[in-house]
């Protein structure tokens, strides 16, 4: 079982307990919780300033990215509401992470189980959109692209669990399987002849079309991707299954000497991690491209894993952490055209938060600031 | 029909020389690293970046054999930064390597991108084939040298590993940490540079996707070659040989699709452009097991999983 080198704020907070008054109590465990705040900040503070370095060896602004990421994510009511859009797509995928990576699991596929859940939810509407209403069409392609979702990463688990296979790499792997599959029926028995430029599946009509939040331009995805943010947080903390499926992340051996379902756990949080990133391309082909194309691969999955790491695997965490990305990655339109860079700065941007980040696990523990007085037992 | 099975079988042939040279190249880097105990994910992006750098270069000197070298050093830099990074505590290497990943594409393609039009010179290719009559088998055997490099380089290292001191303190250090450092090594300087030497060789490999076969430089270029030939080791069992024939067989899987492409077979294209990965896919299922180790794996890498 692969073991990531970073370990639960619960745990590391609750690790000694001290019989000390609860006014103490709280600050120590506040002073040992903000360490888990102040380093990925660091983090990304640090991954800044090399990138505005970056910016100054080819002669450009700093200050003029960071005002134009500013206008072009956060600056105006249109820019938040495009950020939001954005974000939907990257909590979900990041949730995609973040399920699986409490129970040990590194997969970083889900770019491809976004691309299969999208597919499936055009292919599923192809015969329901002349004889079924909007409501129960849509309902029937959501859960067409959750169940895709969940197949595709379950595989990745499943061979984890039963063969040995490294997730990680099995899980990319069905990526490309997985695009490879939607261009070979988007490019053949499922064109829609009608648009000869771009290969796509047969268009939504109109009223099958995922609406807006009422009084924003905004689509639903954002708030179903809240909502399972804080479904999924209940569910890693605060049930029975939660706590079963920590302790195979923290000690898979403990967990099959207790007797856990450790297969099924495994099955099940990779299911939940697909269905997560299923539902992020349903919203995609219902709420914004309206068939199924090549524009479902548009980098979202590889977001999501830098947003799920930065978040330290936290739910609701990953839900500002999204909004973040979505900002810079609305911003990447205007970025481009006012500073003539080309569209891969923002992966150039994203490659270096995500080493910095990855550089800064080595910085906890190190701190006195971050440790509490010593406990007596 | 018996005439295009011997045009499809020409050119599997062909394919599997010109296709499995990236391969062979990401995989001994990805056996050297590996062998020092250590897995560097990150080779997909040294794939990419090393094809940029080679292009470039081949196209501003050029000298397409500068291209090859600077690609080299482009993926020595990549692969010394993920050997530094995880040469400090606490910081897991298969999170790096996914990092290193992101970052070696993004940066391939910020500064690939005048590239993407330009014609850069090739790589010359040796014309094995000019004995024949036939203009597909005499195709077919145009082999870049880098093909002979990389066997060379093979053979190099079966036999290093084998018989030298440096193979043995790699061995050492990834069957054993512990060992290593009773016996005076530092384990972070060897994992160190196996994964710079690793890096420079996925480096090169890059320079052959962008200055031979497919020849030029897009931002589509490698998709996943990088990654395959990481799992591609595991299959190889760790043997720098067994790797050379692994991406002989990889090289004909990849080429399956353009074979049929060139008899008019262009249905499911993109169903043979998968064959590969999920070629991949099985072979890693088939050589993997829950409860046993791999047969040959670096003690240290078993430990680590």
């Amino acid at each position: 079982m692969l073991k990531t080198a970073t370990g639960q704020p619960e745990t590391a907070a609750g690790l000694s307990v001290s019989r000390a008054d609860g006014f103490a109590e709280v600050v120590r465990r506040f002073r040992t919780g903000s360490e888990y705040v102040v380093i990925p900040i660091l983090a990304i503070t640090v991954a800044s300033a090399l990138f505005a370095l970056f910016l100054l060896a080819l002669g450009r602004s700093p200050v003029d990215f960071v005002q134009l990421v500013w206008k072009g994510g956060f600056g105006n009511a249109f820019s938040i509401q495009n950020t939001l859009q954005r974000s939907s797509p990257l909590i979900l995928s990041a949730l995609c992470v973040a399920i699986p990576a409490r129970i040990g699991l590194i997969i970083i596929g889900g770019e491809g189980a976004l691309v299969v859940g999208g597919f499936a939810a055009a292919v599923v509407s192809l015969p329901l959109v002349d004889h079924a209403p909007p409501l129960i069409g849509l309902a029937l392609m959501f859960i067409a692209a959750a169940v895709a979702g969940a197949l595709w990463i379950a595989i990745a688990g499943w061979l984890r669990y039963a063969r040995g296979v490294n997730e990680t790499i099995s899980s990319l792997l069905l990526t490309y399987i997985g695009v490879a599959i939607m261009n070979f029926f988007v490019e053949g028995v499922l064109r829609d002849m009608t648009n000869p430029n771009k290969p796509s599946t047969r268009p939504l009509p109109h009223e099958y079309m995922i609406g807006k939040i009422p009084g924003t331009d905004v689509h639903w995805g954002l708030a179903v991707g809240i909502l399972l943010a804080v479904a999924l947080q209940i569910l890693m903390s605060r049930t029975t299954f939660g706590f079963a499926a920590r302790i195979v992340g923290g000690n898979y051996r403990a967990a099959l000497a207790q007797g856990l379902p450790v297969g099924r756990i495994i099955l099940v949080c990779s299911m939940i991690a697909g269905a997560c990133a299923g539902i992020a391309g349903f919203f995609e082909v219902a709420a914004i491209q309206g068939s199924a194309n090549a524009s479902l691969v548009a980098g979202y999955g590889f977001t999501g894993i830098l947003v799920a790491f930065l978040a330290r695997f936290n739910p609701i965490v990953i839900v500002p952490v999204a909004v973040m990305f979505g900002g810079i990655d609305a911003a990447g339109g205007i970025i481009q055209r006012r500073m003539a860079l080309p569209d891969a700065t923002v992966l150039v941007l994203r490659g270096l938060i995500f080493v910095v980040l990855l550089i800064s696990e080595t910085l906890y523990g190190r701190f006195a600031i971050f440790k509490g007085p010593e406990t007596r037992t | 029909m018996n005439e295009n099975l011997v045009i499809v079988l020409i050119a599997m042939l062909g394919g599997a020389i010109r296709v499995s040279t990236p391969f062979m190249f990401v995989a001994l880097g990805e056996c050297l690293t590996e062998k020092s105990g250590r897995i560097n994910l990150g080779l997909e992006g040294t794939l990419v970046l090393g094809a940029m750098v080679a292009y470039a270069i081949s196209y501003q000197t050029g000298l397409p054999w500068a291209g090859v070298l600077a690609a080299g050093c482009a993926g020595a830099m990549l692969g010394a930064m993920h050997g530094a990074i995880c040469g400090l505590p606490k910081v897991n290497d298969v999170a790096v390597g996914i990092a290193m990943m992101m970052f070696g594409t993004g940066v391939a393609f910020f500064f690939g991108k005048p590239y993407i039009q330009p014609s850069a010179p090739r790589l010359p290719s040796i014309p094995f084939g000019a004995f024949a009559d036939n203009p597909n088998l005499r195709s077919a055997l145009d082999v870049n040298p880098l093909f002979f490099v990389g066997i060379a380089v093979a053979l190099m290292m079966a036999w290093a590993f084998a018989n030298t001191r440096v193979g043995l303190i790699v061995r050492t250090v990834g069957d054993s940490a512990a060992a290593a450092k009773a016996m005076g090594f530092s384990v972070d300087f060897v994992r160190f540079a196996s994964t710079t030497v690793g890096g420079f060789l996925a480096g090169i490999g890059g320079a052959f996707l962008s200055l031979s076969y497919p020849g030029s430089w897009n931002q589509g270029l490698s998709s996943g070659q990088g990654l395959m030939a990481v799992a591609l080791v595991i299959f190889a069992r760790w043997s720098p040989v067994r790797c050379v024939l692994a991406a002989l067989l990889f090289g004909a899987a990849g080429a399956i699709g353009p074979s049929l492409q060139s008899i008019g077979v262009t249905q499911g294209y993109y169903f043979y452009n998968a064959a590969p990965y999920i070629l991949t896919l099985a072979i890693m299922i088939a050589t993997s097991s829950a409860t046993r180790q791999a047969k040959d794996m670096p003690g240290e890498f078993a430990a680590a999983k």
